[in-house]
């Protein structure tokens, strides 16, 4: 769609100038900023400009192995995709929810020579080694020190944010700081991760940002940016770019994006399910809702 | 749904109630540290312990930085036990006060048993929040058999190289990485 389109979609846009500059397109389930249009978890649903929006997929294969072409899955794609993987790139990934176990996977099929894992969630650590990364638990060891020592002291070509500005780092002078800063209304993203990232990264290498960042913070090293030539990368995921080319490597089996799914619930669970999923309760990683289900299992 | 475990421990995010008792703490802290930094005076003659003004002012600050900690980190565990510490100096200072010639014993030995009793919710705190974090070392569900790829994670590696990067997410060749090393084996296949 082109961008003088992207323009109007936007019912919100002067709250979106204000607080962006420009406005950026509408979105569904996002938020006010993008329109404040409702998210699509419920039975019925009235999509407007359903010929741009939907993906025609083929019978016969299992809603589950499909149904993250709609967002996750190509997410993780373009964030490795914007990487420009090369066969000798180091790519490291923070961040081992939805987003960044398709992130692993894609950067796995575009045939980096190594994928490190960052996160501190055993159960997600677990599932990323799983997909072929090697995992790093922050909790447990230097990120910094250990990123080094897997690239031979020369840093990750490739870093890849897949968290986003509610970075969660333990006992690191940072992030007590961001959290001082946001208990006073100061600063309104945690980034931790982008700090190490811009940090840990060789030179001209690439930080992709598939995360989240919502508006103001500080003390970001910079000066490690632009003396190194980084290049950010980032942006919200053009879906509609990747579902093709990401429905045949389902049909093809080169990835089976359900491997995800822990938890499969009737919709009326679904308060109840982001709550689980929100404290990170039950080893869940990513539910499905399914309307009319009557009994709920785990995948 | 059969849940593991109804409650986590993750720092800062989860809801259980060492969570909850770990962020009244932090308040309490600060609120305590604020009323022995702004009036030492009237603390210390309500308890018999006058000229030990400075002392209750040190403390005050150490609870507002105690407090601050507790609601910024990420890992309150730590500074709950500090609490737990500085409760000790409290009770040892404030044990001064229930000495016979002190004409406000009564009121010392009150506020003994008080900071005992803020130590031991301080104590129950503290050891939730570390046995919780604990038992999170331990995978709450392993995934180890989730590869998300249908013919293993071998044949998966550069199975995608087929696709062509977009050219607005190319990187220049000059910026290339690889460059130094593919220059390196053209020079070696020329020698």
């Amino acid at each position: 769609m082109a961008i003088f389109r992207c323009e109007t979609t936007n019912r919100n846009k002067q709250l979106a100038d204000k607080a962006f500059g420009h406005t950026t397109a509408g979105l569904f389930g996002y938020t006010h900023l993008t329109g404040g249009y409702p998210g699509g978890q419920a039975e019925y649903l009235r999509v407007p400009f359903a010929d741009a929006t939907h993906i025609k997929v083929p019978d016969g294969i299992p809603d589950e192995k499909l149904l993250f072409l709609s967002d996750i899955f190509p997410t993780g794609w373009q964030a490795a995709v914007q990487c420009d993987i090369q066969p000798t790139d180091t790519v490291a990934i923070w961040g081992c929810g939805p987003v960044g176990q398709m992130t692993i996977r894609s950067a796995v099929l575009l045939g980096a020579k190594q994928v490190i894992a960052i996160d501190r969630l055993p159960e997600r650590l677990s599932m990323a080694k799983a997909g072929g990364a090697i995992t790093i638990n922050f909790e447990d060891e230097s990120v910094v020190e250990r990123l080094n020592e897997l690239t031979g002291g020369k840093g990750p070509e490739k870093c890849i944010d897949a968290v986003g500005l509610e970075a969660h780092s333990t006992g690191s002078i940072d992030s007590m700081y961001d959290r001082a800063k946001q208990a006073m209304m100061l600063e309104t993203d945690r980034p931790h991760v982008l700090r190490e990232m811009m940090y840990v990264c060789r030179p001209a290498g690439i930080l992709s940002i598939p995360g989240v960042y919502g508006g103001l913070l500080d003390k970001l090293p910079l000066g490690a940016v632009m003396n190194k030539g980084l290049t950010i990368r980032t942006g919200q995921t053009h879906v509609n770019r990747w579902t093709d080319d990401l429905l045949n490597r389902v049909l093809e089996n080169q990835i089976d994006p359900s491997f995800v799914i822990t938890h499969t619930e009737p919709l009326e669970r679904g308060p109840e399910m982001y709550k689980t999923f929100r404290d990170k309760q039950d080893g869940c990683i990513k539910v499905v809702l399914k309307p009319g289900a009557n009994g709920a299992a785990h995948a | 749904m059969h849940s593991a475990v109804s409650k986590t421990a993750l720092r800062g995010q989860s809801r259980s109630g060492h969570d909850q008792l770990a962020r009244n703490l932090g308040y309490f802290s600060i609120a305590l540290g604020v009323a022995e930094l702004l009036a030492p005076r009237a603390l210390c003659n309500a308890i018999g312990l006058k000229g030990l003004e400075s002392v209750v002012r040190a403390y005050g600050a150490r609870e507002v930085a105690t407090g601050v900690a507790i609601l910024a980190s990420h890992d309150p565990a730590p500074w709950i036990w500090a609490r737990v510490a500085g409760d000790m100096a409290d009770i040892a200072t404030v044990a001064i006060g229930t000495q016979q010639h002190n004409s406000k014993r009564e009121n010392a030995t009150l506020a003994l048993a008080a900071v005992a009793a803020v130590t031991v919710v301080d104590v129950i705190c503290a050891g939730g929040l570390s046995a919780e974090k604990g038992d999170r070392k331990t995978a709450i569900a392993d995934y180890r058999d989730r590869s998300g790829f249908p013919q293993g994670v071998s044949a998966a590696k550069g199975a995608a190289r087929d696709f062509r990067v977009p050219d607005d997410m190319r990187v220049p060749e000059l910026l290339r990485a690889d460059r130094f090393e593919r220059r390196q084996g053209k020079a070696g296949s020329h020698s």
